[in-house]
């Protein structure tokens, strides 16, 4: 289990996790409240005519699925990438204040009545929170830039405390708010994944795209990097540009996936140790595992909260710590023994 | 001097917020020795180490690679031809043995570091050499304290340098095993290797090393041959004088052991 990393091994273990995170795809949309037909699906490929099947999938159920496997899938590897960087492995993606800054920008826009522009598919909401998320990763990232790199030490810190200071303003908002738009703030805080078309997703891919590569690139040092900085220096690695990389792609897509669907709490921090528990701790294979994991396993959660309580969805985030909470203390309690 | 591989010249360091300073140090590893870095906790051996690794970058002074200053190279470059093993490595993911060996082998890799037959050549050969390649599969986590110093070791090795440079490398090694570290390090310089390593272990840098580097108080006080250093004027001057610097029985090299009775309250390290 623990040989050396090749090609050959890489390659059949991500055709696993691939064929797992395929399987999901396929399935997932076709399950869901309304009844959809396969047979009419198909049908309406191939005619113009009106048809409810048809429109359910392809403009429902497959953009949902798709935004619940992109928003998974990328809190894994920002929170897998994360755990290492900060030699910390109760890390996940939101603990820089990312997701306090972008929580700020949400309830911001949604406390001003009236306050309706589109940028682009993106609705108010959206770019205030993304706004709100890169604005706290800047102030985070300046705090702990030091002449030789940046600091993780201190990164952390800055973002308990921009979490804390996010924490107070969105009190305060709230305080001000006319209450009728406090269920809306409260939805938006316990994440979601509504989404209607492609357009969201599509618009923040250039986000998401360089972010996932530039973590994905750093996979080789990083196991490195989990050893210390000095170890890792001593072997070849540069340790400031690793770090800053880190920070700046897990910034830019997690920033990304908030201001999508809200802080969808514990795939970041599970999904990473369930790849590695699963998989060895070469991060060459966890990284690209954590997406199929991760994506995987937010689709899936997301099928639950959109099914379970029908004809009313549960928001998702709720479904992800009831599943991901006793995972997680079970893995706490297999590393004291 | 056409034999040095790696010399310091003057180098200077201090940490951000503290008055403590290292330095001006100077000195240079040969070919085929085995320098031994000696000197009371807080002395600055660590942060020397650094320095010469490349790990800090010294405020002043420059460290060269056979005539080459290592500022001007990238850090895969040097990582290449210097290998430094820190004092403390931990991690809290669960690799394998043969992954931490391979670990070795990145500043030789391109793109994602998947082996060459040549890198698993190398890892298999340091496995060997330190005597690990029977726990190869394991993970880190099943090893004990000096059977993970050992595969440290063999990661480093795996790295194929003309330098290697150890940070109190037998910290968790039982007397045996101790001796069998210095062995080894002995038959790498043989190969033509330049080995640094810092230790507490008086006695082993004594049997072991070609030359010894005293530091104390943050600068170089004495360098030179170990029966050169290992006197008890010298010693007393750094250490105290609760030791006692006799004979080895066997080998004509000094050592040095604790003295008995005397509970002297005064000035120990600085």
């Amino acid at each position: 289990m623990t040989s050396v990393m090749t090609h050959r091994r890489l390659a059949t273990a991500l055709t696993a996790y691939g064929l797992l995170a395929l399987a999901v795809l396929a399935v997932a949309p076709l399950v869901g409240t309304e009844h959809v037909s396969v047979s009419r699906i198909l049908a309406g490929l191939f005619s113009s005519a009106p048809n409810v099947d048809f429109d359910i999938f392809f403009y429902h159920r497959i953009p949902r699925v798709m935004l619940a496997f992109a928003v998974g899938g990328t809190l894994a590897v920002a929170g897998g990438a994360l755990q290492v960087a900060l030699r910390n492995p109760l890390a996940e993606p939101f603990i820089l204040g990312v997701s306090g800054g972008g929580a700020v920008g949400a309830v911001l826009a949604i406390s001003v009545p009236g306050l309706f522009f589109r940028f682009g598919p993106l609705s108010t909401v959206q770019v205030f929170s993304l706004a709100g998320c890169l604005a706290a990763i800047l102030v985070i990232y300046r705090v702990a830039s030091r002449r030789e790199g940046v600091s993780m030490a201190t990164i952390l810190l800055a973002g308990v405390t921009v979490n804390i200071l996010c924490g107070a303003a969105i009190l305060l908002i709230r305080y001000l708010a006319s209450p009728h738009l406090l269920v809306a703030m409260d939805r938006w805080i316990m994440g979601g994944l509504d989404v209607v078309g492609y357009g969201e997703l599509l618009t923040l891919a250039p986000l998401l795209i360089p972010g996932l590569g530039l973590l994905l690139f750093q996979a080789h040092a990083l196991n490195l990097l989990a050893f210390g900085g000095d170890m890792a220096a001593g072997h070849g690695v540069q340790v400031a540009a690793v770090q800053r990389k880190v920070i700046i792609g897990m910034g830019l897509i997690t920033a990304a996936t908030v201001s999508l669907s809200g802080p969808i709490g514990f795939v970041g921090l599970i999904i990473p140790h369930g790849v590695r528990r699963l998989s060895g701790a070469d991060h060459r294979l966890v990284l690209p595992a954590c997406f199929c994991l991760g994506g995987a396993f937010l689709a899936l959660c997301d099928l639950v909260a959109r099914t379970v309580i029908a004809p009313t969805e549960m928001p998702v985030g709720i479904i992800t710590a009831i599943v991901g909470g006793p995972v997680f203390i079970r893995i706490l309690l297999r590393q004291k023994g | 001097m056409t034999c040095d591989l790696l010399t310091v010249e003057a180098v200077t360091y201090g940490y951000a917020g503290s008055d403590w300073r290292l330095g001006p140090c100077s000195f240079s590893v040969q070919k085929g020795e085995i320098l031994g870095i000696i000197g009371p906790n807080g002395s600055g051996k660590t942060t020397l180490l650094k320095l010469t690794a490349g790990v800090l970058t010294p405020q002043a002074g420059v460290v060269h690679l056979k005539g080459r200053p290592t500022a001007e190279m990238t850090r895969k470059e040097m990582a290449r031809q210097v290998a430094y093993l820190p004092q403390h490595v931990q991690t809290f993911f669960d690799y394998g043995v043969e992954d931490v060996v391979a670990m070795g082998r990145f500043p030789h890799a391109k793109g994602f570091g998947f082996l060459t037959a040549q890198d698993m050549e190398a890892v298999d050969r340091a496995l060997v050499q330190t005597r690990t390649e029977a726990f190869r599969n394991r993970p880190l986590s099943h090893l004990s304290g000096g059977e993970m110093q050992r595969v440290l070791l063999a990661s480093v090795i795996a790295q194929a340098p003309k330098v290697l440079l150890l940070d109190e490398p037998t910290g968790a090694l039982d007397i045996h095993h101790q001796v069998r570290f210095f062995n080894l390090l002995s038959d790498l310089v043989a190969s033509g290797m330049g080995v640094v390593v810092v230790t507490h272990e008086l006695n082993l840098a004594g049997l072991f090393s070609h030359r010894l580097l005293l530091v104390s108080g943050g600068a170089i006080t004495h360098q030179g041959p170990p029966g050169n250093l290992l006197t008890p004027d010298i010693l007393y001057e750094v250490y105290g004088e609760e030791i006692v610097v006799s004979t080895h029985p066997s080998a004509n090299r000094p050592v040095v052991l604790p003295a008995t009775g005397k509970k002297k309250e005064g000035e120990t390290a600085p």
